[in-house]
């Protein structure tokens, strides 16, 4: 066993010391009838050479990103990934060190996390932002129950183009809350949220509206009209971004009249990873700071006056409050938001303006090219939905065999919409791949 | 014994914001090879920004140098001991983080069609079968991001069973001893928790547990070996009582590194268990996440895991939705996929007798150390213990030093300190966890430095007082920091 570092010779050394004869002994606590002596369905140690072979052959099983083209959006985003994140993350000083629940020797992982902090609310508009939560889905779940604490009231109010997987976890978190979810549909002809529906779901009950942007239809949703509907009544907006490089280009939400951003970082230089680790990213008014979920990085100083940094705030949190904690995390997804903000540093202030009008170039191309096909007709960012005539289950079986991952099927979320396909495109993709894919839909969508 | 510490170069820096100029460039991206509209034909100008106002501007060698002069400034694993205990900071394979990044897994998108991701689907089948036969509990969910998220899981799992027998009920009962997670995530599941104390010998007082038990208790959410170090010997007893009254054993697995491979939760009654992959199953902590925290239910309660689950059909993998008592989804895929690589990769390379080497090494670590600090340190409890052992500051803070100076000056001889203030049972509490993997001088290094702090205490307290004055930074103050919030950097 390489991962443990006795001798035979040490170890009795060591049972001598504790004053023992056998390892065993130190196991008397446990029934003698509860201790396995039967040899479990486990496989013989695998070397590391057999290891490598072995879950290199289950690559070969998948359809990846390296070998295929891809037109797959809906909360995982193929966006490119500079090489310096990952020499980064992999310095052994960042991913094998804990929560720095001691700050002198965690200055890295706390600057870095400061950093982070600041780069979220820049991004977003916002004044403040936590330490990242698990994903984008629950951090629009923790939104909403901050919501209720900041409002003390029991109704939120949510668009129908939300993730439809963020509003099943939503619904799993608030499931015993007390919570009343009222749906506001979209338009059928635009894609985006209605606003009638909205005033007539918005009362003076309303702890929050819940909205996408760009939704999950791809299309860009004016969020200023929405807030303000909110705020007359009161409640707060949360918006919701799950192509966080879309910021790069479009209006912060904090200047759109937002009270909270939740969504997801995977897009900022998170590989699609077969759905995690992702990052949920988290961002408020300075007013709400001690009603956020999560950890904080804080800046103070040290008997001497010089900077540094300390996770603060932590009397909102579990480990002080137990069961009246603003949140039940524990910990963050702290490499993950180290990713974010090597990303948005190696990226910076031009570079992602950059990829992101590169998404909505690439975009727009395509949808020129499949403009008979198109279902809504708001501006989107890098997504937009077309009819197909054929099943597109079918249609993206036959794309596999061509090398390209299609788009999503929105029958599995849209019943009455069985037809039509959620296509993602991304500067990755080349103009080739986009031909490509447009010649191949067209012969098959006449 | 030589001294551990040196003064090496430590470099400072800013924050990357006070190093950002205009006209700096860290990316590369292709040009773009699609028509260049301008953009405002495209989106209205309204919902445009102009800029990113405070974005850095820095070359790729800045950045680089940024990152690894932080990193100088933390302590972390491969390093040295991280005796914190409950946070079982065990070695990270290099190769675990080898093959979680083959392109193949990693560049794998959740949506994909079942039939394009049938290698990353046979990963996770096989993690949870694994599991399975570890834990002795058949039902597995790999979606939960964390522990605490695990939890939460499982206690939705406890009231949508007790639903199914058509009344929730009111009550979870948690150990004073437990992490403060157990009852926040009890109280997001809809329920009123009662903390149950802990007796003298540090285990859950029997005659109290019986007390509280009642058919208005949804279950007992019990840590064991608990946050002591502690096996909870009357465990069976214990499922009994609480089955007794219809209700369920609930497990807080984090602390199964002592467990693993010895004996198995599913045969001591335990109807639902939360692992650490971050924890046992040696996935790196990563400064704070990501973890994962899949949960182990009976066959009872299989019926209401979360939706997607990973089933086998004619030796093809498949999700399968159609689950209509689940609890619903936590995340929106499949939970933290690149932990369960790791994991996987994990028991792969240990096989059951490396595992079962693993929990019997890191128990004796444990003991090891408790056998040669007992003299130095106030035991909190005399009781045998298992992966983690809890001194008090009892013998020190007569000399007027407490845990936490203790724990800073063990800093200054190049140790990263013990969990301190935990459990909340223990006053001044020093929990340290060695983990399997530190070798015999790295323990004795640990043990002497302890007695030195000792010592310390006694001859020259203020020597750990003023400590630490080797690091980074000095003792910060912390009490500045949650008066007046300084949250973020911003342009004065």
């Amino acid at each position: 066993m390489r991962y443990v570092s006795l001798t035979p010779e040490e170890r009795r050394q060591m049972l001598e010391a504790i004053g023992v004869d056998r390892v065993e002994d130190l196991f008397q606590c446990i029934p003698d009838h509860l201790r396995l002596r039967q040899s479990l369905d486990v496989p013989e140690p695998m070397a590391e050479n057999v290891l490598l072979r072995y879950l290199a052959s289950l690559a070969q099983k998948n359809a990846s990103t390296d070998r295929h083209s891809c037109f797959l959006g809906a909360g995982a985003y193929n966006h490119f990934v500079p090489t310096v994140i990952d020499s980064i993350i992999s310095r052994s000083e960042f991913y094998t060190a804990y929560t720095p629940y001691q700050p002198e020797i965690s200055q890295g992982t706390l600057q870095a996390l400061f950093e982070y902090q600041t780069l979220v609310c820049q991004l977003t508009g916002m004044d403040v932002a936590n330490a990242s939560l698990y994903d984008g889905s629950s951090a629009v779940a923790e939104a909403v129950l901050m919501a209720m604490r900041v409002t003390r009231r029991k109704r939120v109010v949510v668009s129908s183009a939300l993730h439809p997987y963020y509003r099943r976890v939503l619904e799993t978190y608030v499931a015993h809350s007390g919570l009343q979810i009222v749906t506001v549909p979209f338009s059928a002809r635009t894609g985006r949220l209605d606003l009638t529906a909205l005033d007539e779901a918005l009362g003076d009950d309303s702890a929050a509206t819940v909205v996408q942007s760009p939704n999950f239809l791809g299309v860009i949703e004016d969020l200023q009209p929405l807030s303000s509907r909110s705020k007359s009544k009161g409640a707060l907006t949360i918006a919701v971004v799950t192509d966080a490089v879309s910021l790069g280009l479009l209006r912060a939400p904090g200047e759109l009249g937002a009270d909270i951003v939740a969504g997801e970082g995977q897009a900022l230089g998170i590989p699609l990873g077969f759905g995690g680790p992702y990052l949920g990213l988290f961002a408020t008014r300075d007013d709400f700071k001690r009603q956020m979920p999560g950890r904080l990085a804080g800046q103070t100083v040290d008997g001497e006056g010089r900077r540094g940094f300390v996770l603060t705030l932590s009397t909102r949190e579990q480990h002080i409050r137990r069961e009246k904690a603003t949140s039940n995390i524990c910990t963050n997804q702290g490499l993950c938001a180290l990713m974010a903000a090597v990303f948005m540093t190696c990226l910076g202030r031009v570079g992602l303006r950059e990829m992101a009008e590169q998404n909505v170039k690439k975009a727009a191309y395509l949808r020129r090219l499949l403009a008979s096909h198109l279902v809504f007709d708001a501006p989107c960012f890098n997504e937009f939905v077309v009819r197909c005539t054929g099943d597109p289950v079918e249609l993206n079986r036959r794309l596999a065999q061509r090398g390209i991952i299609g788009g999503l099927p929105l029958g599995r979320f849209f019943p009455e919409r069985m037809n039509e396909m959620l296509i993602c495109v991304t500067e990755q993709n080349t103009r080739a791949e986009i031909d490509d894919f447009a010649r191949f839909f067209l012969e098959n969508n006449a | 014994m030589t001294k551990r510490t040196v003064n090496a170069i430590v470099l400072d820096e800013p924050l990357i914001f006070e190093e950002s100029a205009a006209g700096k460039k860290a990316y590369s991206l292709a040009p773009l090879d699609v028509d260049d509209i301008n953009v405002t034909d495209l989106i209205d100008e309204s919902l445009l920004r102009s800029d990113i106002p405070g974005f850095p501007e820095v070359s790729e060698v800045d950045l680089v140098r940024h990152y690894t002069r932080l990193s100088s400034w933390n302590y972390h694993v491969d390093l040295g001991l991280y005796p914190l205990g409950s946070c079982t900071m065990k070695y990270n394979p290099k190769i675990n983080e080898r093959v979680a990044r083959i392109p193949g897994l990693a560049a794998v998108h959740p949506l994909a069609d079942d039939v394009l991701v049938q290698g990353n689907l046979e990963i996770l089948f096989r993690l949870q079968r694994l599991l399975a036969e570890l834990t002795g509990l058949p039902g597995i969910t790999l979606q939960p991001a964390a522990g605490s998220q695990g939890e939460l899981t499982g206690i939705l799992m406890v009231r949508a069973y007790h639903t199914s027998q058509h009344n929730p009920r009111r009550f979870v009962l948690i150990p004073d001893s437990a992490h403060g997670t157990n009852p926040a995530s009890a109280t997001i599941a809809g329920y009123e928790v009662q903390a149950i104390p802990s007796d003298d010998k540090g285990r859950i007082d029997l005659a109290m547990l019986a007390q509280r038990l009642s058919p208005d208790v949804a279950c007992l959410m019990l840590t064991n070996p608990n946050t002591l170090g502690i096996f909870e010997s009357q465990i069976e007893e214990i499922s009994r009582l609480v089955h007794d009254v219809g209700a369920l054993m609930y497990m807080d697995g984090a602390n199964f590194n002592a467990l693993v491979g010895q004996t198995r939760p599913g045969d001591m009654g335990v109807d639902i268990l939360h692992l650490n992959l971050h924890k046992t199953f040696s996935t790196p902590h990563g400064g704070g996440g990501p973890g994962s925290g899949p949960v182990a239910c009976h066959s009872k309660l299989v019926s209401f895991l979360p939706v997607p689950r990973v089933e086998e059909r004619d030796g093809a993998y498949a999700l399968d939705w159609d689950h209509p008592d689940s609890v619903g989804k936590v995340h929106a895929f499949f939970g933290n996929f690149g932990m369960a690589v790791r994991a996987l990769a994990y028991i792969l390379s240990c096989g059951q007798e490396g595992l079962r080497e693993i929990s019997e090494t890191a128990v004796l670590n444990a003991n090891y150390i408790r056998a040669r600090l007992k003299d130095y340190y106030h035991l909190a409890y005399q009781t045998p213990s298992m992966h983690e052992v809890v001194f008090s500051d009892r013998v020190q803070s007569a000399y007027g030093v407490k845990t936490l100076d203790i724990a800073k000056g063990l800093i200054d001889q190049g140790f990263h300190p013990p969990t301190v203030y935990f459990p909340l049972i223990v006053h001044g509490a020093l929990m340290i966890e060695p983990t399997e993997s530190p070798s015999k001088s790295e323990l004795d290094a640990f043990v002497e430095a302890m007695i030195e702090a000792h010592r310390q205490s006694q001859s020259d307290p203020d020597t750990l007082t003023s400590a630490p004055r080797h690091s980074k930074v000095g003792r910060l103050d912390e009490t500045r920091a949650a008066r007046t919030p300084i949250l973020r950097w911003s342009e004065e």
